[in-house]
This record gives structure tokens, sequence and C-alpha cells, in this order.
């Protein structure tokens, strides 16, 4: 879709302070369509963060996140994210999916089949009609992304999304990233998750305390970390301070 | 104590005998105080929903006065609705005065804050919860408060509920404002104070029985419903 | 949305119920709980409205604040008993012409252990002396009612200044009859009553008649028409037609003929 693409985000030495404190410190880094991108880092390092000034749900406090698309309405419809823990709404799976098709201004009649597919792709369809709420935690996180792919987002933000799940879970969780990463959606995924950073992605944006420590490709990244922190963090010794 | 035996096998007899001055006191009561938490809550529930969500000046001043007025004296809104209506008063016009009209306006008052108070707070609450995620799908601010209360309007039901059960123990304000008139404005609250006024201790008893009774009732009701709905969506 | 236009429907049916009952005609009579609570009202109103197809809405309060919802044109009708008080409000313009309607009389009423040794008795003036002499428990009244008047009349028939006097044995209550019989029940304090009420009243504890036929215990109703002139929302035409009524043969004779227990509670005496 290179004719009608957001692609690619710029930050421009964003920074993002609250309280006093830098949580995101002067991050510029381009993000183009193709490779699956891992925002990789401890708890605390800032990666939600970042994700959330690159969806747009925080503002930076300082620099500029842009869009390759300038227009506003395309810039939101072309992207979705998936937070750690999904948050449903009071009604049916395949309700919940229509909602987020209703928000976006599709028209009633063509809802249901669309939401039909999303719930088809992440293997949900036979629980269409279950109360989303009463789902397991697993199939609840499969739902959120059944939601946020209906759309057929360009760009999917995944933040955490296995973090709460267990093994079995997790694994459905990736088949289903890779699947969506294999049609063609732009995958940006933030975990602390060494296994799940290797088996998603493609390349690794390492993030500490705040800062933009370094981009790599995924093997070359775990083969020959170019940072002290990276290294560290790798061999799971990451100095706290 | 032998009250509360007398008041036990009179208010057994007031209820299996279906006594039709009861039962006319009873249907007021429940029409005045429905009637109250329906206007209150058409008004509350938005009002709660908005100072949740919204964000403009004097908000929180708004927020801290609502709270305040959970408490007020039934009595003293019965004076200033009973000001208002009465025939010297701006509203006299309406004749409004010692009418049960007037005894749901006085109770719209005092339930209003309830439910508006409990409202802003389970949507707050739940705002914490859903903000990220509807503002990631593109709600926008009155469509996406619009979703977050039908989604917690279970929870919403306990506000309701309690907007119901102050409306319906009040006796302070339809006294002023209905009088206490028989077949008119009497209520079970203006019931038992005036029974308790004649000395028959017992029939006054027995009719806080049937009233209490009947709270129970309508409180199993929407339980009942509300768990069952919980099961059913989560 | 579903929620709001099921919430909707069921206001309206309420309205509709809730105004179903303002239908009729119907008058506002500013009374006292004396009146109401001694059951009278009871008896005589289905007499009248039968007759008239007027309904008659009591709303019963102290003397005082039933001529005050007079002066504010909130009842048509004051019946009320404290002549002086009755006098000043027809002066003023607010009601139209006071009637004599009918009488009873109060009774002192306390504990059958007498502390200040006074039942029996027929002098109220003496028996106001020896209770305060006696320092003896006392439930005012305190509301403006016609008995809290009459009452504060006495003490000053008995040359003691009970502004001044008051201490712990003097209970102001600021309550209605009833309740105020309610707590001289709990207290086993004297207390000035009217005799309807009194005879109505079921908690009696200990309580007894103490004082009674004493002349200055005399209690005299009056009914007024509020002044239509003064405000027009007056039902003037049902209004005068209850009025006339009461004190007509037929409305005297409803009066007379309701007991307690054989007894009378109030005697006509409406001068025609």
């Amino acid at each position: 879709m290179p004719a009608s693409s957001i692609l690619p985000l710029s930050l421009r030495r964003v920074g993002f302070r609250i309280d006093g404190r830098t949580i995101i410190d002067d991050v510029s880094v381009d993000i183009g369509a193709g490779p699956s991108t891992i925002l990789l880092g401890a708890n605390g390092a800032g990666k939600s963060v970042l994700m959330r000034l690159m969806h747009g749900l925080l503002a930076p406090t300082s620099g500029s996140v842009a869009w390759s698309d300038r227009d506003p309405e395309r810039q939101r419809r072309l992207q979705a994210m998936v937070f750690q823990r999904p948050v449903l709404l009071r009604r049916s799976a395949l309700a919940n999916v229509a909602y987020a098709l209703k928000v976006a201004r599709v028209p009633r009649p063509e809802r249901e089949r669309l939401a039909a597919e999303a719930l088809e792709s992440v293997g949900l369809l036979h629980l269409a009609n279950r109360p989303a709420r009463v789902l397991s935690g697993g199939e609840q996180q499969r739902l959120a992304l059944a939601r946020a792919w209906a759309l057929h987002p360009e760009v999917l933000f995944l933040d955490e999304p296995t973090a709460s799940l267990d093994p079995s879970a997790t694994r459905e969780i990736e088949r289903v990233i890779q699947a969506f990463d294999a049609a063609g959606t732009k995958i940006i995924m933030a975990t602390h998750n060494l296994g799940q950073a290797r088996r998603v992605g493609d390349e690794v944006l390492f993030i500490h305390h705040g800062r933009l420590v370094e981009r790599a490709a995924m093997d070359h990244f775990f083969a020959q970390p170019a940072s002290a922190e990276a290294a560290a963090f790798i061999k799971g010794e990451l100095p706290w301070t | 104590m032998g009250a509360f035996a007398d008041a036990a096998r009179s208010a057994w007899g007031l209820i299996a005998t279906g006594d039709a001055a009861l039962l006319d006191i009873v249907g007021l009561s429940l029409a005045v105080s429905l009637s109250a938490v329906a206007c209150a809550t058409v008004v509350g529930l938005p009002l709660g929903a908005a100072l949740a969500i919204g964000r403009f000046p004097g908000r929180r001043a708004i927020v801290i006065l609502l709270n305040a007025l959970m408490g007020l004296p039934p009595v003293v809104v019965g004076l200033a609705v009973y000001l208002m209506l009465s025939r010297a008063g701006p509203l006299g016009a309406f004749g409004l005065l010692f009418t049960p009209g007037a005894m749901v306006i006085a109770q719209t008052i005092l339930v209003l804050p309830i439910i508006a108070a409990l409202c802003r707070q389970a949507v707050d609450d739940a705002w914490a919860e859903y903000e990220e995620q509807l503002r990631s799908l593109g709600a926008s601010g009155f469509g996406a408060a619009l979703t977050l209360v039908w989604d917690i309007r279970f929870s919403l039901l306990t506000a309701i509920l309690a907007g119901l059960g102050r409306a319906s123990a009040e006796v302070g304000a339809v006294m002023i404002v209905g009088g206490n008139i028989d077949g008119v404005t009497r209520v079970m609250t203006t019931a038992i104070a005036l029974e308790t006024s004649k000395g028959d201790l017992p029939l006054a008893l027995a009719l806080g029985g049937v009233l209490i009774l009947l709270v129970i009732a309508l409180n199993a009701v929407a339980h009942v419903v509300k768990d069952a709905a919980q099961r059913r969506y989560g | 949305m579903d929620l709001s236009r099921r919430a909707l429907v069921a206001l309206a049916a309420a309205c509709a119920l809730v105004t179903a009952h303002a239908q009729s005609t119907y008058i506002t009579v500013a009374s006292t709980t004396s009146t109401e609570q001694s059951g009278l009202f009871k008896h005589l109103l289905p007499v009248f409205e039968k007759k008239y197809a007027i309904q008659v809405r009591v709303v019963a309060l102290g003397t005082g604040q039933a001529l005050d919802m007079g002066r504010r044109g909130d009842a048509d009708v004051v019946f009320v008993h404290a002549r002086p008080l009755e006098e000043r409000f027809v002066a003023e313009g607010f009601g139209v012409q006071r009637l004599d309607v009918m009488y009873n009389d109060f009774v002192l009423i306390g504990p059958q252990s007498d502390p200040a040794k006074v039942a029996g008795g027929k002098d109220i003036v003496e028996a106001f002396r020896k209770i305060y002499a006696a320092q003896a428990a006392f439930v005012s009244r305190g509301d403006r009612s016609g008995t809290h008047f009459a009452e504060l009349a006495l003490w000053k028939s008995s040359g003691i200044d009970i502004a001044a006097a008051k201490g712990a044995w003097y209970r102001d209550t600021g309550q209605g009859m009833g309740p105020a019989l309610n707590s001289a029940a709990g207290m086993g304090a004297y207390i000035l009553a009217d005799r309807g009420t009194w005879l109505s009243f079921r908690n009696r504890a200990d309580l007894a008649i103490a004082v009674q036929g004493d002349a200055r215990l005399f209690n005299q109703y009056g009914v007024m028409l509020v002044n239509p002139a003064k405000f027009p929302s007056v039902k003037q035409g049902a209004a005068q037609a209850f009025i006339d009524w009461l004190v007509s043969a037929e409305g005297q004779g409803a009066i007379a003929a309701y007991r307690i227990g054989g007894e009378p509670l109030f005697f006509p005496n409406a001068k025609n």
C-alpha cells in the first residue's frame, strides 16, 4: 500500500516529562513499513510511554511525532493498538468488534461481516455470541487483537500483549501476530521478553532509562549488542541505578 | 417486648387483609419515590458522567458541592420547596403545593446529588480503565461517555437504588410540601409519623415494617436483575 | 438509548398516576393537629364531601403555623383555636370573617404518682402554681399552637413569669400534641392537652387526667375564609360552602355526634 501509506513514522527529538521526571529523553527515530519492530527494554525503561507517544495517546512535551500522511482522520484509522490488559465492553465478542467498526464509521450492514471475519482470523468465531468479559484471559486478548485488526490497520501497536498470560495463551497470541505480520500489517511491539522479541520481531529498538540506546536487526542485536546496557540486559544483568 | 409483638401482628393483619387505605398509601409512596428517582436519574446520570469525563473550570467545585449535598437535610429541602411553591412564592401560580407533584419535586432535589455523585464516582473509576482503549479506537468525548455509562449500567443501578432508599425513607420534605393529607399526599413515612403522633405506636411500627419489607423487596428484585445480568455480561 | 427510553415511559406512567389525584374539585383547609388527630375530620368530611362533591384536604399544623399558611395563601379555609390570633388574622385582612364553630376543653394530664399533688383539683391556676413549686416535670408544646398559647396564658394567670421561671423541670418540646403527649408519657410529666387528642391518644403509659372542669380551660374553635381579594387562588365558592355547612344545623349535629367511648369530644356552639 505504498501510495496511501501513513508510514514512515518520524520521531524528532521527542521528550516526555511529567511531575519533573523525564520519562522519555530526546528520542529521534524513523520507522518505515516492512520489518516488525520490537521496543525492547526492562520494566520502567519507558517502552509503554514511547509507544503511547507514537500512537498519539500522549503528546510529547518536547520534539515532534509525525506520520508521512498529515490527515489526522487517516492517521487514526490506519493504526490500532492492543494493550497489556484488554479492555472489553460488556457485550458479546462480536459486538465488541462491531463497536470498533461503528466508531470508525463503517456502515451498519458491513459491520457484522467484517467483525465476523476478524473473529475468524483469531480463531474466535465459535465464541462470537459469548459475552466478552466471561472469556478466558487468552481469548480476551485474541478478541482485542481481532478488534484492533478488524479495520486492517497499516500499523498495529502491541504493548506487552502477553505479559499477563500463561505460556500456551502466549503462543496463540504470537501466532496471530505473526499472521497479521504476514498479511502485511506493520507490527510495532513493546516487550521485555527476549524469546518473544526473537520469535516475533525483525528489528530491535533498545530503550534504557527513556533513551533510545541502540537500533539493530534482531540477529545482529543478540549476536553483537553495540551498547554495554544492551549487552547487560541480554545477559539478564541490567544494572539498576 | 409487647410492642413489637403487637406491631408484627398488626403489620401482618394489614398485609393479609390487603387493607385498601394501606394499599393507597403504599401505591402513592411508590409512585412518588419512583418518579423522583426517575427524574433524578435522567438528570443525574448525564451530570455525573459529564463531571467524571469533562474537563472544565469549576468542575472540582461542583463535585465537592455535589458530595456535600448528598447529606442535605430533607426538612431544609422541604422548606425551600414549600416557599417556592407557596401561593406567595415565585412558583405559586402553578398550585402545586400539597400535591404529589410537589413531593416528587422535593424528593428529586434530595435524590439528585446522590445519584449524580455516585454516578460520577463510578464513571470516574471506569474511565481510568477505559480511557486509553476508547481513545485508541477513536471514540469521541460524548460518544465515549455514553458507551461508558451503558457499559457500567449495572454498577449505576447501585447508585439509583441508593437514591430510591433515600427517597422512600425520608419524611421531612414530603411532610412539609405534601401536608400529609389523607388520601391525597399521605405516604408511608408521613403515615408512620402521624400514627406515632396519635400514640398508636404498634400501628406506626407495623407501617414501618411494611415500608421496610417494601424497600427490601425492591432491592432484592434490583439485585437479582443485576446479578443475573452480571453473570451474563461479566 | 434503550435505558433512557424505558425510564421516560416509567416516568410518564408515574406522572399520570400522580396527577390523577388532582382531578376533582377540592379545597385546602389549614387546621390543627387536635382536630385531625382526634379523628373529628375523618368523621365529618365524608358527610360533607358526599353532599357537595367537594373534596376537603386537611393540612394539620399548630394554630400559629396554620394561620401562617393562610397568610401565604396556601389554604382556602383556616380552622383553628386561638381566638386573639384569629382576630388579628382577620384584622390584618388575611381572613374574611371569623365564626365560632365548636369548643372543647383543655385538661391537665399528669402521672398517677402525682408529685405536685394536684390530682382531683378544679383550680387550674392553683395546679400550675403547685407544679412550679414542686418543680415537677412539665412538658410544653412550645410550637405556637393554640394549646401552647393557652398554656402560656395560664402561667400568666398563675402569676408565674414562665420565661424567667423555666428550668430543667420545664421541657419545651416544640412538637405537636401527640408527640408532646408521647414525651410526657415517657418522662412521667404534666402536660396541658386538648381533651379530643387526649381521648383518642393510645400511648398513655401511666398518665391520667389530673385537673379538669375549670372555666379557664375552655377551648373555642373558629373558622375563617382566606381573603379571596388578597389571594385570587382561593376557591371562594367551595370554601364558603364548607364553612356554611360547618355552622349549619347539619354540620353542628355531625360535630355533636362524634364520640369516643360514648364521650363527646367537641361541643358545637355556632351562633345562628
